[in-house]
Order: structure tokens, then C-alpha cells, then sequence
């Protein structure tokens, strides 16, 4: 063990050479080699209205990829995401449809799916069962609902006033709002993951709960707050689609959680807990996106994209691992 | 004894890294015997165990059995050689039934498709009746600590073992079992089977065996039949050591004062410890000695509310202590260094400023609930300084660094909240000699400056060479207090092993 005597400076390197050695940097150089193959590939790649198309792809997933990889970092996950962002699409639609207006519509689907994290929560830290069996008989019941809601139909809500679909359709000097929304709810959390007391908490306990607890921390307090977050922002997401798409479908957003976890898990989240980065995970998204994007660019068939996805996966947790193992020794 | 040893160790050595477990170690066991091996915690006891069983391999040496080298290269390999181990800790798996738990061995060399669960569970019944009266169709799961540890004991039965080794099979059992055990063991050594027994309690091995081979620091110091030899020499023999330690040096006699920072009294939680009152006077290092499992550590989790009491009372400088949980005796100003670094006391693969820094995040965060990184990486600064911590940055993982310095920084991040009282469990386990003894200093600085220090330790020198007052506890209460002149390891291990102390009576039982 090489360490010597620290030498009193503030332990800050150069920008860049602090940006060569993170996680986040091999994602880019992939993500950009691709990009530059694509490029020759095909012509329809390089233009700017791709690059909106996949952007505007995984924007709203995005900012649910935000809330999963907080959750990871606790050492939770949540499978229900994708039932959740159903459901507050459909709560809101059908609160619509029943005449009350959209926004206060929107803010109850929000709040209804905050209640559904607190549910899990509650299993979580009171009754004591694990993120992963509690999420999944989430998931289950929530789609359930979302089902006798709609009474198995999807809402038509072509209704919805322009300014409720400006949310999800418009845009801002050519910018569509969708991705203003996805920058904010990025930038916000990755700040305050990096800065604020409360997210201190997560890394902690997800690290090593037991020296958190000896540490004085309210591990089950964190774990219950950061799955109300990650439901939450689930809730956002599934109101921004319903403004996007004028329509909530009782289906939607089912096989989403396994995207957004696969996600953070290329970004460097763990399902160990401990460690992730939001830039991380969104880059995970954007490379997932590209791959999709240029599969279809290259008309390769459909039948064959999940596989190949599926691939790119286990690859990159696999190169991951290795290179985490060699550090280690 | 003109009879060839039925097993024989010949000049084993092990080490560890740098660590010598075990220099140049002879033993050997007759036919039939009952042989007593003891030794402080650390004197190899566990480690020549290991290598009887096959689970380590000595570095240098031979094993002999009826006069026979043989190579024990595992745990199959040595229960084919008839040497059978009951391990210490449970070993056992809790979601099946004890019957299947005593024969998985037995399962495992198995060379048939199919399982005889009905036979298993007869063989199983009938070997365990005469243990206790079990049911061996319950789940391990279910049973108490005790039981478990009958079953430990059943399961080593079911070998058809010709060596068994038991490693203080009595630390969780009532006296009741414990005698049920005795009865065993002279049982089994009727049918000739040999028995080593590791045990810190004089009075078992003088009931029950019939020689008594003593260990220190890794090496062979002597055999004697109990006969010939007292508890008193035994005790003398397993702690008979130089102290060459360097200690920093103790408090004098002005420096002593009768003003108590902590008092604890009759603190209790109706299961692992009771009636527990001292004091902790300023400027001195309080020890807290006894053996592993003797309920040192829950009475200091006890006093810091990270374990529920059910009565008793804690007062810190004058007022009562009314803290609900740890972070409110952080609070307060108590705080505890848990034994178990890696377990509890630190985030490994977080950063060394972040590790300092979580036992009082709200100091560090402003107004709108930010952390302050600066003010974060300066308290970090400031103890990486006075502790002497060596590291190579500061935002590399603490799992980078080596053992004293995380216990360094496990340290630091007590001291971070300016406590008045720190309890350090093992505050040295683990770490290397000239870490060890910069902790040592550190403690004493600490105690000088007007912080109550309060040490448990297993290692009687650390005890006797830092501390200016040893608690010593057995069974989750308080046998005596050793002072000045009168702190001695002998005396020490003999309140700790039941020789001596309070209630001599409960001591003396299990020889009855």
C-alpha cells in the first residue's frame, strides 16, 4: 500500500485530469466512437433532427433513470417504475376526463404516486421486507389498478388544452420543454447529490448501513424518503407523457424499469448500493438510446434489437466489474 | 504412556502475512484422554485447531497420527482421518432441519441418488437424546443460541470420529447443558475417543480433564496433568509475559481526581447484562477487561443507546442522560468506537473526508441544507494532521489505506464532534505495533486534556500497560475492579475466568 505522507494541499486535481480518470469518461469515448461510426453508417444519423429524436426519446425516462439510480445508491431498487408512471398517466387522464382541470389533475396523479412510494416505503423500513419483493408486488398491483381505472381501455385526451400539451409538444426557441424539464431535473439532482446533507445520507447508508446506524443515522428514514422520491418522479414522468402523447394508456411503461435499471447500472450504479452518479446513468440511457436509434438507422430488425441490448448490458457491467476487480488488487 | 500418541503435532508453524500465529508448536494426545488447551485470546489455540482440521495448512511442520505423518489438506480429508471439529462460532445452515444440519457431512461424501430422509432423521433422533431432548425435524433456525450449539455438537457426533476437538463448546450453554456435556465427554472417552478442549474456565478443565498444555503468543509453553499443577499456575503461565510494549506513561498521583464525568448505575437490558454501575473519573483511561462474549461490548452500546436498556441509569457531568438514540449521545457528548471497523465503524469505499465527517453533517451544512465541502475537507485536514493519519489524498477510498490508519480515521471521526466521553471497543485490534502504540498516546493525550477514555480490550498488556483502572466483567456484570499496584493479568484473568470475584459460588458451579 503506496500511500505517503499527505502533503496539506487541497487534494484537488486539474479539471481535466480528474474528468480522464472518472467512470463517466469511458461512457462519453463510447458514446461518441459510436456516434462516428454511425456517422459513416448512415447519412440520417448525423442531422439535427435525430439528434432530437433521441434526446426527446429518453428525456421523460430519463427523469425517472434519476430517482432509480438515488434508489440504487441507498442499496433499494424499484421494479414498479414503469406501473407508476402508468398510473399517474391514467389517474390524471381520467381525472380529466371526469372534468377537473389538467394541471390539478396532473398534481394529483404526482401526489397519488408519492403516496405509492410511501406504501413501499413503509414495507420497506417498518414491515421489513426487501426493495426488490416489495417493488414487484408493486408493480404487479399497480398495473392492476391502472387496469380498473381505465377498465382495461386506453383514455382518448385529445381534449387536453394547448397549453397542458405545450408541456410535452412544445417548445422553447426551437427547444422542446421536455428536454428543458430533463436538463433541470438533472442538473438539480446531481447537484444536490454532490452538495446537500440529506443525499450525504444516502451514500452513506447505502455504503455500509450498520456503520451509518453506528454513525447515528436514520438509515430507515433515508431508505423510506429516497423510494417516495424515486415514485415521485415516476409520477412526473408519466404526467409529461400524457401531455406529450394526449392519451394514457392502461399498458404504457410496461418492461421500462429493466431499461432504467440496465441505465444506471452501465452509469456505475451498483445494486450493491454505495456508489452511482446521475451523469453516470444518464449517460447509460443516452448510449442505450444510440444503440436503439442506430440499430434502426441500419434497419436491422426489430426482432433483433433487444437482443443486441440485452448484449450491450452484460458487456459493459462485465468490462465494469474487471476493471473494478484489477483496481482493487 | 509407552502407547503411540493417537495424534501428534510436530514444530508447526503458521503465519499470517507477517504475523507469526504459531512458532515451532508440539502437542500431542493420548488414547482416551481428556486434553485442556489454553491460552489468552491470540495465543494460537484457534489457529493449530484450523490446522488439525484441515481448514489451514501449517507453513512448517508435521502432523502425525498413530505415529504416521499424514497431510490434513482439508475438512473432508481430516473427517476421513477420524479428526472431528466443534467450532466456536455456529456454523450452521438455519433453514434446515437439525437432523439435516448433523448429517450434511455425511450427505456430502454420499454416493447415492437419493435421500433416506427417514432414516437420517432416526439416526439423527438417537444420537441427539443423548444430547438433549430436541426434536431433529425442527429448523436450526428456530432454536436458541444454546441449542444451536448442541446441535454443533450433535453434528461433530455423527462422525465416526476417533479426535474431537471442541473450541470452548460451553461460552453459550446453561449449566445444566453444560454438565449434560460434561457427561458426554467422559462418554466418549470411555469408548476411547480423545477429546481436545479449548476453554478459558479453570474450573471445567480441572473437573473434567486430564492434561492441560498451555499456548502463549503462538508458541508451546508446557503440559502438566491437572493433577500436579493449580488454576492459579495455569492462569500465571498463560499470561506469564514481559510487558515490552512501550506505554505512554499513566496518570500521576496529582493528576487523579475524584470528579466523575460518567456514572453508570445498575444498568441492565433484562438479557446480556445487569446491575452495571462505575464510574468514569476525569482525566483517566477506564479499561474494561473480560473474555469475548462476557457482555463488554453490549453494556458499552447499552450506555450509548445503540442497544435498548431496560433500567438503569446513565449521568453525564452532573445531569441525567435522556438520549432516545446514538445520535442524541453523540449529542450529548458520548460516543463509541465500534470493535468491528469494517462491520460498523466505517464506510469503506467512501472518501477519508467523508468518513470524518458523518457523525455531525449539520455543523458542516448551511442554511439551505448544502454541505460545506470546504469546511468538510478542512476538519479532515485537521485530524489527518494531529492523528498522523498517512494517506494519499483525500478523496481516495478509506479501503486504500492500511489497518492502523483506518483505525486512525475511525477515530478521527469520533473526535470530530469534540466529544466528552469516548468508549473504545478494540480500539488496537488488527493494526501494527507502531500504530498501536500512537493510539495508545493519542488515548492518554485525550484522557490529560479532560475526555473520559474508556478502553475494552481482550489484550490483558494493553489493559494493564495504558489503563489506570480495569473494570472486569463476566457473564454481563461487573466481578470486581482493579487499581494501581493491584493490576495484574493474573488477577485480571482470574475475576474474568470465574476463579475469584463476587460471587465466587455461581464460579465454582460447573466443577460440581
Amino acid at each position: 500500500m503506496a500511500v505517503d505522507t499527505f502533503s496539506g494541499h487541497p487534494a484537488h486535481a486539474p479539471g481535466w485530469k480528474k474528468l480522464a480518470t472518472m467512470r463517466e469518461a469511458g461512457l462519453i469515448a463510447i458514446i461518441l466512437a459510436l456516434c462516428i461510426v454511425m456517422s459513416f453508417a448512415s447519412q440520417h444519423f448525423l442531422t439535427l433532427g435525430n439528434f432530437r429524436a433521441m434526446l426527446m426519446s429518453f428525456s421523460v425516462e430519463g427523469i425517472v433513470v434519476v430517482g432509480m439510480t438515488i434508489l440504487l445508491i441507498v442499496g433499494g431498487i424499484d421494479l414498479s417504475v414503469g406501473s407508476v408512471v402508468c398510473f399517474s398517466m391514467v389517474l390524471s387522464g381520467s381525472l380529466f376526463l371526469m372534468g377537473v382541470d389538467p394541471w390539478t389533475a396532473s398534481l394529483a396523479g404526482i401526489l397519488a404516486s408519492a403516496v405509492i412510494g410511501c406504501i413501499m416505503g413503509f414495507f420497506v423500513t417498518v414491515v421489513g421486507l426487501n426493495h426488490f419483493i416489495t417493488s414487484l408486488a408493486a408493480m404487479v398491483i399497480v398495473r392492476g389498478i391502472c387496469l380498473i381505472i381505465t377498465k382495461g381501455t386506453p383514455l382518448s385526451l385529445f381534449t387536453l388544452p394547448p397549453s397542458f400539451k405545450a408541456v410535452g409538444q412544445g417548445t422553447f426557441y426551437g427547444v422542446p420543454y421536455v428536454i428543458l424539464i430533463f436538463v433541470g431535473v438533472v442538473i438539480l439532482f446531481d447537484f444536490l447529490l454532490r452538495r446537500a446533507t440529506a443525499f450525504r445520507k444516502v451514500f452513506y447508508t447505502g455504503s455500509n448501513e450498520r456503520a451509518a446506524l453506528y454513525s447515528g443515522i436514520k438509515t430507515s428514514h433515508v431508505k423510506f424518503w429516497v423510494t417516495v422520491l424515486c415514485a415521485t418522479l415516476s409520477g412526473v414522468a408519466g404526467v409529461i407523457y400524457m401531455s406529450r402523447f394526449g392519451a394514457a394508456t392502461p399498458t404504457f411503461g410496461a418492461g421500462m424499469e429493466l431499461n432504467i435499471i440496465a441505465a444506471a447500472v452501465i452509469g456505475g450504479a451498483s445494486l450493491k448500493g454505495g456508489s452511482g452518479t446521475i451523469l453516470g446513468a444518464i449517460l447509460g440511457i443516452a448510449l442505450l438510446s444510440v444503440v436503439t436509434s442506430s440499430l434502426i438507422l441500419l434497419d436491422v430488425s426489430v426482432y433483433w434489437q433487444d437482443m443486441i441490448k440485452g448484449c450491450i448490458l452484460l458487456a459493459a457491467v462485465s468490462i465494469d466489474h474487471f476493471l473494478h476487480q484489477r483496481k482493487a488488487i | 504412556m509407552a502407547s503411540v500418541p493417537v495424534l501428534e503435532i510436530r514444530n508447526v508453524s503458521k503465519h499470517f502475512g507477517v504475523v507469526k500465529a504459531l512458532t515451532d508448536v508440539s502437542f500431542s494426545l493420548e488414547r482416551g484422554e481428556i486434553h485442556a488447551l489454553c491460552g489468552e485470546n491470540g495465543a494460537g489455540k484457534s489457529t493449530l485447531m484450523n490446522i488439525i482440521a484441515g481448514v489451514l495448512q501449517p507453513h512448517e511442520g508435521d502432523i502425525l497420527i498413530d505415529g504416521k505423518p499424514v497431510k490434513v489438506t482439508s475438512p473432508a480429508v481430516a473427517q476421513s482421518l477420524g479428526l472431528g471439529l466443534v467450532h466456536q462460532e455456529i456454523a450452521l445452515c438455519p433453514d434446515a432441519t437439525i437432523a439435516e444440519n448433523m448429517f450434511m457431512a455425511a450427505t456430502n461424501r454420499r454416493r447415492k441418488l437419493f435421500m433416506n430422509y427417514g432414516k437420517q432423521a432416526r439416526d439423527a433422533q438417537a444420537i441427539m437424546n443423548r444430547l438433549a431432548p430436541l426434536d431433529v425435524r425442527a429448523n436450526v433456525g428456530d432454536l436458541s443460541i444454546s441449542n444451536q450449539q448442541l446441535v454443533e455438537i450433535a453434528k461433530a457426533l455423527t462422525l465416526d470420529c476417533r479426535v474431537l476437538i471442541f473450541d470452548e463448546p460451553t461460552a453459550a450453554l446453561t449449566e445444566t447443558e453444560a454438565q449434560t456435556l460434561f457427561g458426554i465427554i467422559r462418554d466418549l472417552k470411555a469408548h476411547d475417543i480423545s477429546i481436545i478442549y479449548i476453554s478459558h474456565r479453570m474450573a471445567e478443565i480441572f473437573s473434567l480433564c486430564d492434561r492441560v498444555t498451555v499456548f502463549r503468543d503462538g508458541r508451546y509453553v508446557s503440559t502438566e496433568r491437572v493433577a500436579d499443577v493449580t488454576p492459579d499456575e495455569v492462569v500465571r503461565r498463560m499470561v506469564g509475559r514481559e510487558i515490552t510494549q512501550l506505554y505512554p506513561p499513566k496518570q500521576t498521583q496529582d493528576e487523579r481526581s475524584a470528579e466523575a464525568i460518567l456514572t453508570v448505575r445498575d444498568l441492565g437490558d433484562g438479557a446480556r447484562f445487569h446491575d452495571v454501575s462505575f464510574d468514569l473519573r476525569k482525566g483517566e483511561i477506564l479499561g474494561i477487561g473480560g473474555l469475548i462474549g462476557s457482555g463488554r461490548t453490549e453494556i458499552a452500546e447499552g450506555i450509548c443507546c445503540l442497544r435498548p436498556t431496560t433500567k438503569g441509569v446513565v449521568t453525564l457531568e452532573g445531569p441525567r442522560l435522556h438520549s432516545r438514540s446514538y445520535a442524541d449521545a453523540v449529542k450529548a457528548g458520548i460516543v463509541y468506537l465500534s470493535e468491528d471497523r469494517k462491520g460498523s465503524g466505517i464506510f469503506l469505499d467512501m472518501p477519508i473526508a467523508q468518513n470524518i465527517s458523518v457523525l455531525d453533517l449539520k455543523a458542516l451544512t448551511g442554511p439551505a441544507g448544502l454541505l460545506n465541502a470546504k469546511a468538510e475537507a478542512d476538519l479532515a485536514h485537521r485530524f489527518v494532521r494531529r492523528l498522523g493519519i498517512r494517506i494519499g489524498g483525500m478523496d481516495i477510498p478509506v479501503s486504500s489505506l492500511s489497518g492502523g490508519n483506518q483505525q486512525k480515521v475511525a477515530i478521527a471521526k469520533q473526535l470530530a464532534v469534540n466529544p466528552k466521553v469516548i468508549l473504545m471497543d478494540e480500539p488496537t485490534r488488527g493494526i501494527d505495533v507502531g500504530a498501536k502504540s500512537e493510539i495508545h498516546r493519542l488515548l492518554r493525550d485525550l484522557a490529560r486534556s479532560g475526555i473520559g477514555v474508556v478502553v475494552i480490550s481482550s489484550e490483558l498488556p494493553e489493559l494493564l500497560g495504558l489503563c489506570d483502572r480495569v473494570l472486569v466483567i463476566r457473564e454481563g456484570s461487573v466481578m470486581g475492579e482493579i487499581e494501581g499496584d493491584a493490576m495484574s493479568e493474573e488477577a485480571i484473568m482470574r475475576l474474568a475466568s470465574g476463579i475469584a470475584g463476587h460471587n465466587n459460588s455461581k464460579a465454582s458451579g460447573h466443577a460440581a
